[in-house]
């Protein structure tokens, strides 16, 4: 069984990101770059799978600019077998990545893909919902455990006011929460054994997918800063606050 | 042309961020020149439709009920949403867990893009978003037939109800049961306590609380006393303190209650992210340089073992 797991290339978590000041964007020049949390973790759960002697192969696949090797690298030291990069400089929305994917999926024929919840950077949560409706693949979002046997996935999912668990026929794609598990650190050896590993490129022109966006950013701006407000000396002073200044309790 | 709004509801109700997502529906019908429709979909949900009829703004209420849409799985429910589209000019779900699984298949089916998280409606066609967290807020404008958007709760009010005879109740046709996905169970924390998303108050424990006892036996007789209900830190959260729906942050819940009363948290911006919207914030921490106290209205600076229990006492 193979499985694919799409890697988005991101500013890392631990940056404080700032807005450019003519408003077009965030500045992310000489800013370090990191593969998005989410997709960690969807790597791990499908080099696992593979530990586990139910995957066969991992496939991990990025879309962006040529410095997305730098990520697919990543994904090979923590333990996929090679990598797919299609290249492209333009800006790419989560209709058009998933388009990407499903034409990827249609060529690899996976059983399961593996997302990421959502990226860190545009936090949409959309790239996997979308490639499971485009090959028409049922979808469990947001999991934290994952189960798979006799052609079905079963999947706890993380969901408002509890758990979920939803079985799934495969294909399907599913999407990883932060506790689905801890993402192993890459050792030495492994990043050295990644650089061999293969690497194919690709430009969606070759897969027929036109990935012009459908959304235009207008602006980009820093959000009203929250100022401090004052320190009380005691419990006593913060209920006479919240009582009769704020007047919230 | 029309707005639908996709209900979240469990059958016998309607969930508290459906009546903040027809508000922001109401919001794109004044921008856009049209009614404001909620689709029930689910399985006996009679009850469910009917309060959706009886809410301010609502024109009409369609409801598709059928046995295979008891789970609302989302491959059934947007096959759905999908055959029913061409009616309307805009897609419109909570930003909620469930709205967030639904609506972005909605929009891959319709082959258009879908924009989350919708924190301001400009115009009929042009958005406020938050990205990196909440650190930066996107304007996008999208050139679609069709508008596909989830909205931050938070961000609009919650629909009123009102008093008229109530909005009309149509059937709509059952879409097919494409048997893909099935619900094995469903485990719900059961809890006497408001839902932290549509809180007034919130109590929120981080790393500081020391353990998970320590974290309930401090802080649930404050919530209880204040009405409240309990969020975590994400650092509480992986310690095992509260269950992983309890938290508070980008990577879980976002919330902006009237109150946040934060303890032992130490106000990572991941943290920060989900709960700086709130109106009045509220800072118990031992650590003065804590990055909390930047965003608390009221900080205050001590043993959260001895503050905690006083403040228990001093409120209610």
């Amino acid at each position: 069984m193979k499985i694919l797991v799409p890697v988005k290339r991101v500013v890392d978590y631990n940056v404080k990101v700032r807005v450019k000041s003519d408003g077009t964007g965030v500045d992310i020049a000489n800013v370090k770059m990191s593969m998005n949390p989410f997709d960690e973790i969807a790597i791990e759960e499908a080099v696992r799978l593979k530990e586990a002697g139910i995957a066969t192969e991992v496939v991990a696949v990025s879309c962006g600019l040529a410095a997305c090797q730098e990520t697919l690298r990543a994904a090979m030291a923590i333990g996929a077998d090679r990598g797919i990069l299609v290249e492209t400089d333009v800006e790419l929305q989560p209709l058009a990545v998933a388009k990407l994917l499903k034409a990827l999926c249609d060529k690899e024929a996976p059983q399961v893909v593996i997302c990421g919840k959502q990226a860190i950077d545009d936090d949409s949560n959309q790239t996997g919902q979308m490639l499971a409706a485009l090959m028409s693949w049922p979808q469990a979002t947001f999991a934290s455990k994952l189960v798979i046997a006799d052609g079905a996935a079963t999947v706890t999912r993380e969901i408002d006011g509890g758990l979920e668990t939803l079985e799934i026929k495969l294909p399907a794609v599913v999407t990883t929460d932060l506790r689905l598990n801890e993402p192993r650190y890459a050792t030495l050896p492994n990043i050295m054994k990644a650089k061999k590993k293969p690497l194919e490129t690709v430009k969606p022109a070759d897969l027929g997918v036109d990935v012009a966006p459908r959304l235009t950013t207008l602006k980009v701006v820093e959000p009203a800063k929250r100022s401090a407000g004052v320190r009380v000396a005691d419990v006593a002073q913060l209920v006479d606050k919240l009582k009769n200044e704020a007047k919230v309790i | 042309m029309a707005i639908l709004v996709i209900a979240e509801h469990d059958n016998a109700s309607l969930k508290a961020a459906t009546l903040n997502a027809v508000t922001a529906a109401t919001e794109l019908g004044k921008a856009a020149g049209g009614e404001v429709h909620v689709l029930v979909a689910g399985a006996n949900c009679a009850a469910a439709a009917a309060e959706a009829a009886k809410l301010a703004g609502v024109a009409k209420v369609r409801v598709a009920d059928a046995a295979h849409y008891e789970a609302q799985t989302a491959e059934n429910v947007a096959a759905l949403v999908v055959a029913a589209a061409g009616d309307y000019s805009h897609v419109v779900a909570p930003g909620t867990s469930y709205g967030k699984n639904v609506t972005p298949r909605v929009a891959a089916l319709l082959d258009v893009a879908q924009i989350s998280d919708v924190v301001a409606i400009e115009s009929a066609d042009t958005f406020q978003r938050p990205i990196y967290a909440g650190n930066a807020l996107a304007t996008v404008k999208s050139a679609d037939r069709v508008k596909v958007l989830t909205v931050r709760t938070t961000a609009f009010e919650a629909a009123a109800v009102a008093n008229e005879g109530g909005a009309a109740v149509e059937a709509l046709a059952a879409g097919p049961d494409l048997g893909v996905a099935k619900l094995v169970g469903r485990e719900l924390t059961k809890s006497a306590r408001p839902e932290l998303g549509a809180a007034k108050i919130i109590v929120s424990g981080g790393r500081g609380l020391g353990s998970g006892e320590n974290y309930h036996k401090l802080l649930e007789p404050l919530a209880d006393k204040l009405g409240a209900a309990l969020g975590a830190s994400r650092a509480a959260v992986d310690a095992g303190f509260a269950p992983n729906d309890y938290q508070v942050g980008q990577t879980g819940k976002i919330v902006a209650p009237q109150l946040y009363i934060a303890v032992g948290v130490s106000g990572a911006i991941q943290h920060l992210a989900g709960m700086k919207d709130s109106k009045v914030i509220v800072a118990i921490n031992k650590d003065p340089e804590a990055p909390i106290f930047q965003v608390a209205d009221y900080g205050l600076v001590g043993d959260l073992f001895e503050l905690v229990p006083e403040l228990t006492n001093a409120v209610g």
